[in-house]
C-alpha cells in the first residue's frame, strides 16, 4: 500500500472525527442538518477511497449509498419534517458547549488509547479506521445523550451509524451482507423514526423530548 | 417473529444481528401501537435504548470479524459461526476482550441486565399485552442467545478474559436490583416486566458460573420462565380487560369475583416465584446446588435475590387474588385454553421431565462448556 493511499484515508478519517465535533457544537437545527450531510458526504468520501485502496468494488455501492441517501435525502426530509412542524429552531443541551467539547476531547483519546493497544497485529489503515470510527459513535452517543430535542437525537444516532459503517469498511473484505444491512436499517431506522416524529407532535406539540418524560410522573 | 427465529438458526454473526435488529424494529412499532402519551414514551425509549445496543452489538461483531481476519482470511469464512468456532483458539485475544465487552452491553440492553433495563419495564407496560408476552417470552431469550454464542467464542480462547465473572455480575445485579424494584410497583404488567429482568438475571448468572449442572438450569429456567411469564401476561390482558385497569391498588378480590382467572394467577405466580412442584423450581434448586458447591458465598446472595422477589410478589399478589372484589365485574370473552396449556407444561416438567428433552438439554449443557 503506497503512502499517499495510507495518507488520505487517514485525512479523511479524521475529518469524519473533526465533522463529529461540529455537529456537536451546532446551535440550530439547519445548521445542525447541514453538518450532518457534510459528515455524510466525508463519510462517503472515504468509503470510496477504501474501495480504491482496497479494489473492492463492492464498496462503491456503500459509498453511493452514504452519498445519495445520507448526504442528501436525510437531510431535505428532516428539513421538511422542521419545516412542516414549526419546531423551534434552536437546540436546547442538557449541557453547556464547554463542557461536552471537553467530553468529547476525553471520548477521542480514551478510544485512541483503547484501540490503539488492542489492534497492534492489525494493519495501520484498519487500525486507523478503527480509532477513528470508534471515536465517531462515542462522539456520536455523546451527541445523543446531551441534546433534549429529538431530532438531535436522531442526527446524534445518525452519525453514530456512519462511525459503524466506516469500521465495517476498514475491516478489510468484509462481506457485503453487513454494509447493505446497515443502509437498509437505517432506511428502517428513519421510517420509524419519521413515524415517531408526526405521532410526538400529534401528541405534544413539541419534538422536545423532555415533554415526554412529564408523563412519567403521574404513573408512578 | 420470523426476525427472531433467523437470528437462533444463522450461522453467520451478519445474519444474527441483522436479524435482532429487524426484530427489534417491529417490536417498536408494536409497542407504539396505542399512541397513548405512555405507550409513546415507551417505544421512544425502547427505540433509542434498543438502537444504541444494536449498533453497539454491531461495532463487536466487527471487532470479531478483525481479530478472526488474521487467522480465517477474509471474506464470508471469517463470519461464519462453525468456522470461528474451529479457529477461535488463535484469534488475537485483546481485540476478542473488547469485542466481548461491546457486544455484551450492546446484546446485555435487549436482554435488560440491569444498568441497561430502563427500557424494559415501560414496553412491556405500555405495549398490548401480547406483545408483552413475545417480548418477555422470545426477545430477551433471544438476545441473550447471541451473548452466549460470543461467550463461547471467547471460551474457546485461552488467552481472552473469562466472560463468566462479567455476565455474573451482571445477573445478580439485576436480580437484586430488580427484586427490590417488584415491591414499589403499583402497575401490574410492569411488576411483572420487573419480574422478567429477575429472571434474566439468574439465566444469565446460570450461565456465568457455567459448567454442566448451572448450563443445564439456565437452559431449563429459560424455557420454564418462557412459558410462564407469557401465561402470565396472558393472564393479566384477561385482568385489564375485564377489571379495566393496570394499576394494582385498583384490583381486589379476584378469587372472588372470577374464580377461575384469579386462581390461575395465583397458580401462576406461584410458579414464576420459584415454588415447589412448578418447572421453575426445579431449575433454580439445580443452580443454588450448584453455586453451592463452588462459590457459597454467591449462593448467599442468589437465594437472598431470590427470596426478596418472592416477598414481594406475594405481598401484591395477596392484594390482587383475595379480599373484597371491586371494580369491573364482566365475564371474560375469551378462551382460557392457552393460559392452561402453558401452565400444564411447566406443572408437568417440574414433575417429571421426559428423558429425551433431559438429554437433550444434557448435550447442550455440555457443549456450553
Amino acid at each position: 500500500m503506497g503512502h499517499l493511499a495510507f495518507d488520505v484515508a487517514h485525512l479523511l478519517a479524521g475529518g469524519l472525527v473533526l465533522v463529529s465535533f461540529m455537529l456537536l457544537y451546532q446551535g440550530r437545527l439547519y445548521a445542525l442538518l447541514n453538518v450532518f450531510a457534510l459528515h455524510a458526504f466525508v463519510l462517503a468520501l472515504s468509503v470510496a477511497w477504501q474501495a480504491e485502496v482496497q479494489d473492492a468494488p463492492h464498496l462503491y455501492v456503500t459509498a453511493v449509498i452514504a452519498l445519495t441517501f445520507k448526504a442528501i435525502a436525510i437531510p431535505v426530509a428532516l428539513h421538511r419534517i422542521i419545516q412542516r412542524l414549526g419546531v423551534h429552531r434552536e437546540i436546547e443541551t442538557v449541557v453547556g458547549i464547554g463542557p461536552t467539547m471537553l467530553v468529547g476531547m476525553g471520548l477521542v483519546a480514551l478510544s485512541m488509547a483503547v484501540m490503539l493497544r488492542v489492534t497492534i497485529d492489525a494493519d495501520p489503515l484498519a487500525r486507523q479506521d478503527l480509532t477513528s470510527s470508534l471515536s465517531v459513535v462515542l462522539l456520536g452517543l455523546l451527541m445523543m445523550v446531551t441534546r433534549r430535542n429529538a431530532v438531535g437525537q436522531v442526527v446524534g444516532f445518525m452519525s453514530l451509524e456512519n462511525g459503524l459503517v466506516l469500521a465495517a469498511t476498514g475491516a478489510k473484505g468484509m462481506p457485503l451482507v453487513v454494509e447493505i444491512s446497515v443502509a437498509f436499517s437505517i432506511l428502517i431506522a428513519f421510517i420509524v423514526i419519521g413515524i415517531f416524529l408526526f405521532r410526538i407532535r400529534e401528541r405534544f406539540d413539541t419534538v422536545d423530548v423532555q415533554a415526554l418524560d412529564k408523563f412519567r410522573g403521574g404513573r408512578r | 417473529m420470523f426476525a427472531m427465529s433467523l437470528a437462533l438458526v444463522a450461522n453467520n454473526i451478519g445474519i444474527v444481528w441483522v436479524a435482532v435488529e429487524l426484530a427489534t424494529l417491529t417490536t417498536v412499532l408494536m409497542v407504539g401501537i396505542y399512541r397513548t402519551h405512555e405507550a409513546l414514551e415507551a417505544a421512544w425509549k425502547y427505540f433509542i435504548l434498543g438502537s444504541v445496543g444494536i449498533a453497539l452489538a454491531l461495532f463487536g461483531t466487527i471487532l470479531v470479524y478483525m481479530a478472526a481476519r488474521p487467522v480465517v482470511g477474509e471474506g464470508v469464512d471469517a463470519m461464519v459461526w462453525t468456522v470461528l468456532m474451529e479457529h477461535g483458539a488463535g484469534f488475537d485475544p485483546a481485540l476478542l476482550n473488547l469485542a466481548f465487552v461491546f457486544l455484551l452491553l450492546g446484546y446485555g440492553t435487549k436482554v435488560g441486565l440491569a444498568p441497561l433495563h430502563a427500557w424494559l419495564p415501560d414496553a412491556h407496560a405500555e405495549g398490548p399485552t401480547p406483545i408483552s408476552a413475545v417480548l418477555s417470552g422470545l426477545l430477551l431469550n433471544v438476545a441473550l442467545y447471541a451473548v452466549l454464542r460470543f461467550k463461547l467464542l471467547l471460551a474457546e480462547n485461552v488467552g481472552a478474559i473469562a466472560p463468566g465473572p462479567l455476565m455474573m455480575t451482571m445477573g445478580l445485579v439485576s436480580l437484586i436490583f430488580a427484586g427490590f424494584m417488584l415491591y414499589r410497583r403499583r402497575d401490574i404488567k410492569r411488576m411483572f416486566a420487573y419480574s422478567s429482568i429477575e429472571h434474566m438475571g439468574i439465566i444469565a448468572f446460570a450461565f456465568g458460573i457455567g459448567g454442566p449442572l448451572a448450563n443445564f438450569a439456565g437452559l431449563l429456567h429459560m424455557t420454564m420462565h418462557s412459558l410462564t411469564k407469557s401465561a402470565i401476561f396472558f393472564a393479566v390482558g384477561h385482568i385489564a380487560q375485564v377489571k379495566g385497569t393496570q394499576r394494582i391498588a385498583d384490583i381486589r378480590g379476584l378469587t372472588e369475583s372470577h374464580p377461575w382467572l384469579g386462581w390461575a394467577l395465583v397458580v401462576r405466580v406461584a410458579a414464576i416465584a420459584g415454588l415447589p412442584p412448578f418447572g421453575i423450581f426445579m431449575s433454580e434448586f439445580l443452580l443454588v446446588s450448584s453455586t453451592f458447591a463452588r462459590e457459597p458465598l454467591l449462593a448467599i446472595i442468589l437465594v437472598l435475590g431470590v427470596l426478596i422477589a418472592l416477598g414481594a410478589l406475594f405481598k401484591h399478589l395477596g392484594a390482587v387474588a383475595f379480599g373484597e372484589p371491586t371494580g369491573g365485574m364482566k365475564p371474560v370473552e375469551a378462551s382460557y385454553v392457552p393460559l392452561y396449556a402453558h401452565l400444564a407444561l411447566v406443572l408437568g416438567a417440574g414433575i417429571y421431565l421426559p428423558p429425551p428433552l433431559v438429554s437433550w438439554f444434557q448435550n447442550v449443557a455440555a457443549m456450553l462448556g
